[in-house]
């Protein structure tokens, strides 16, 4: 039933919005956490005794809907292998003026070579510096992602590589939800699973970090978490505060 | 004298101490408006994102407070263009025809109590003229002039509508505006500022706003948020629907210059309406030896911050008005209820059974009014009533029948 008050609530709210926090945040120095599943640059991943998981399948390159993906197998030198397979990727190159980051590739790879990590805060200033080789792409020695001059790596996006892919089996298969069918990262050793829809998810195991939990005063409050609504929501970001002082 | 012919205050031998003071007070006041401007600027950018969770300016100075100053080079530096089809010499005026009006009315409003140096008695006001708040009516009426020619001059047909609406707007606003300082002057019995906040008293049951009754104050926000063109008036700038009003063809340190102003009589008008009704600098003073001049600066200071945060707060949360609807609000609101409330405040100074028959007088009046709108309002206003549309009007029968060719008879 609106009545002449209802002429202040615009008033009211926009009072109210001077107490809460920002939305917006200075963003090249402040950055939100990424949702778990993003895509963005490549990584190549290496097995944990450091050989190179890819074999040189050209699977990647063959499924690439835009065609950025270069690669030619050889097979492996007899006194040095590179890979554990017959044949390792030679050469492989990804061209990010035209990579759309549909993670097709990672879809398409049998041996979880190739995997996106969730950096696209790449801004190259000419067009050879846009095509990533092989040494920029594979990751070191300590099992991290090569971090380039015009890169912009922040805290945990090199944490979850290819994280969408742990959420069921890499075949897709819904029964398979957290179970392992995945080899070991240089580094990072097996990693977790992350829940997938049936929601028991291990943000601690998985290194995500929940970015509802940024907006959620600013949502309607029909969209709000209960804990998010009325006068609770002042008292449990009270003790969200608190517990995040002493975890620091 | 030198100036005995140009201005008799100096004729008399006036000492050079008085003369310099005066200069120093012109110098002080235009450094505070200037300052108040770009504080202003960035009061209203950083509370209007606040009340929108945006950040607002950081960049530049301890929370972003030299962003004004960082746009103000940056416009100094833009390119001056200046449209062909301009009359380039009122083009090049308009700017100042509407800055100066700023800058003098800033100038007759009491910024604080008096200060005593070298023996002089200095009012920390500009100029205390005698005609006061009118100077203040006269000046804002210069600016329409500034907001007129300014559309007018750049020879286009974009900011030549919107400069009409604007000084239509400004024009019809203004009449509310007077009608309710009247109300002030006549309970005053001044027009000076200086009496105005002289007269007001300390304590705040002495104020105009509970001695008029709050409505003139309250026509007065309303009139004046209008008069500045600012939000939810601005239909004038409209910067989200319109190109940019009359400044449109305006560019680099021109177009600043109207930045300027229409902060600069953002913040005037916050300190006018201070003045007028909030008793100026009055306010509670402890007896703190060599600081008790400090104190109803402090308060003229923080009365005149909470009406500029009001403006902003305005803008943050009303939508804009339809163009009619602002002139409904002037027109048929405003000035009719400015005007009984004048009457009535007038009435109740000459005696009691004076104003209560007034009061009746007007009550009835208004009723009437209010009357003749909802029979106006009822009127059938569709375009139908004027011209019946193409379906309704009757076809020529001539016309019929040379279409039928004389095969039927009609």
């Amino acid at each position: 039933m609106a009545s002449w008050t209802d002429f202040f609530g615009g008033f009211k709210l926009t009072l109210r919005h001077i107490g809460r926090p920002n939305v917006t945040n200075s963003y090249p120095e402040v950055k939100r956490p990424k949702q778990p599943r993003q895509h963005g640059r490549h990584v190549l991943s290496r097995y944990e005794d450091g050989m190179e998981k890819c074999i040189g399948c050209e699977l990647c390159a063959g499924v690439c809907p835009v065609g950025c993906i270069y690669v030619r197998g050889l097979d492996n030198p007899a006194d040095h292998p590179v890979s554990p397979g017959e044949r390792y990727g030679y050469v492989y190159e990804i061209n990010y003026l035209r990579c759309i980051h549909c993670d097709l590739c990672v879809e398409a790879c049998p041996t979880q070579a190739i995997t996106e990590s969730k950096l696209f805060e790449f801004s190259f200033t000419n067009r050879a510096d846009a095509i990533y080789t092989k040494p920029q792409l594979l990751v070191d020695d300590n099992g991290f992602p090569q971090r380039l001059p015009w890169e912009d790596w922040r805290e945990g996006e090199a944490a979850m590589t290819g994280g969408w892919m742990r959420a069921t089996a890499p075949a897709g298969d819904a029964s398979f939800e957290g179970v392992v069918q995945w080899s070991g990262d240089l580094g990072a050793g097996v990693r977790a699973p992350e829940a997938g829809q049936s929601g028991n998810r291990d943000d601690a195991a998985t290194g995500t970090k929940d970015i509802r939990t940024s907006f959620s005063r600013h949502m309607s409050t029909e969209s709000q978490l209960q804990e998010d609504q009325g006068l609770a929501s002042f008292l449990n970001a009270f003790a969200r505060r608190g517990g995040k002082k002493e975890s620091a | 004298m030198m100036f005995g012919t140009v201005d008799p205050m100096l004729s008399n031998g006036t000492p050079g101490v008085i003369l310099l003071i005066v200069l120093l007070k012109v110098v002080i006041g235009f450094a505070v408006a200037m300052a108040a401007v770009i504080i202003m600027v960035w009061f209203e950018r950083k509370a209007i994102s606040d009340m929108q969770s945006r950040i607002g300016p950081q960049k530049w100075g301890p929370f972003g407070l030299l962003q004004t100053l960082a746009d103000g080079i940056k416009l100094f530096f833009k390119e001056d263009i200046i449209p062909q089809e301009a009359d380039r010499f009122v083009f090049k005026l308009a700017p100042y025809l509407v800055l100066l009006p700023a800058l003098v009315t800033f100038g007759i409003v009491p910024l604080g109590g008096t200060v005593t140096i070298a023996g002089h008695a200095i009012e920390l006001q500009v100029a205390n003229p005698p005609m006061g708040i009118l100077l203040m009516l006269a000046m804002s009426g210069i600016s329409v002039y500034g907001v007129m020619l300014a559309g007018w001059s750049s020879g286009s047909k974009y900011p030549m509508m919107s400069s009409v609406r604007a000084s239509a707007q400004m024009i019809s606003y203004e009449a509310a505006l007077g009608m309710s300082i009247v109300t002030v002057v006549l309970i005053t019995g001044s027009l000076s500022t200086h009496d105005i906040v002289n007269s007001q008293g300390g304590v705040f049951w002495h104020w105009n706003l509970i001695r008029l009754g709050f409505i003139p104050f309250a026509i007065y926000l309303i009139a004046i948020t209008a008069e500045l063109n600012r939000p939810p008036f601005d239909v004038v700038e409209a910067e989200s629907e319109l190109v940019g009003g009359f400044h449109t063809e305006y560019s680099s340190l021109r177009f600043a210059l109207f930045f300027l102003s229409e902060y600069m009589n953002t913040v005037t008008q916050s300190a006018i309406i201070v003045t007028l009704f909030f008793g100026g600098p009055a306010g509670y003073v402890p007896n703190i030896p060599h600081l008790r001049w400090a104190f109803p600066i402090l308060w003229f200071v923080a009365k005149t911050c909470i009406f500029a945060f009001c403006y902003i707060w305005f803008r943050a949360s009303l939508p804009r008005f339809r163009y009619d609807q602002v002139m409904e609000l002037g027109w048929k609101r405003l000035i009719p209820l400015s005007l009984g409330w004048m009457l009535v405040v007038a009435a109740f100074l000459v005696s009691r059974s004076w104003g209560f028959g007034t009061l009746s007088a007007v009550i009835f009046a208004s009723s009437l009014l209010s009357r003749s709108f909802q029979i106006g309002d009822a009127r059938d206003q569709s375009p139908e009533s004027v011209l019946p549309t193409v379906a309704q009007r009757p076809i020529p029968g001539a016309v019929i029948r040379e279409l039928l060719d004389g095969e039927e008879e009609i």
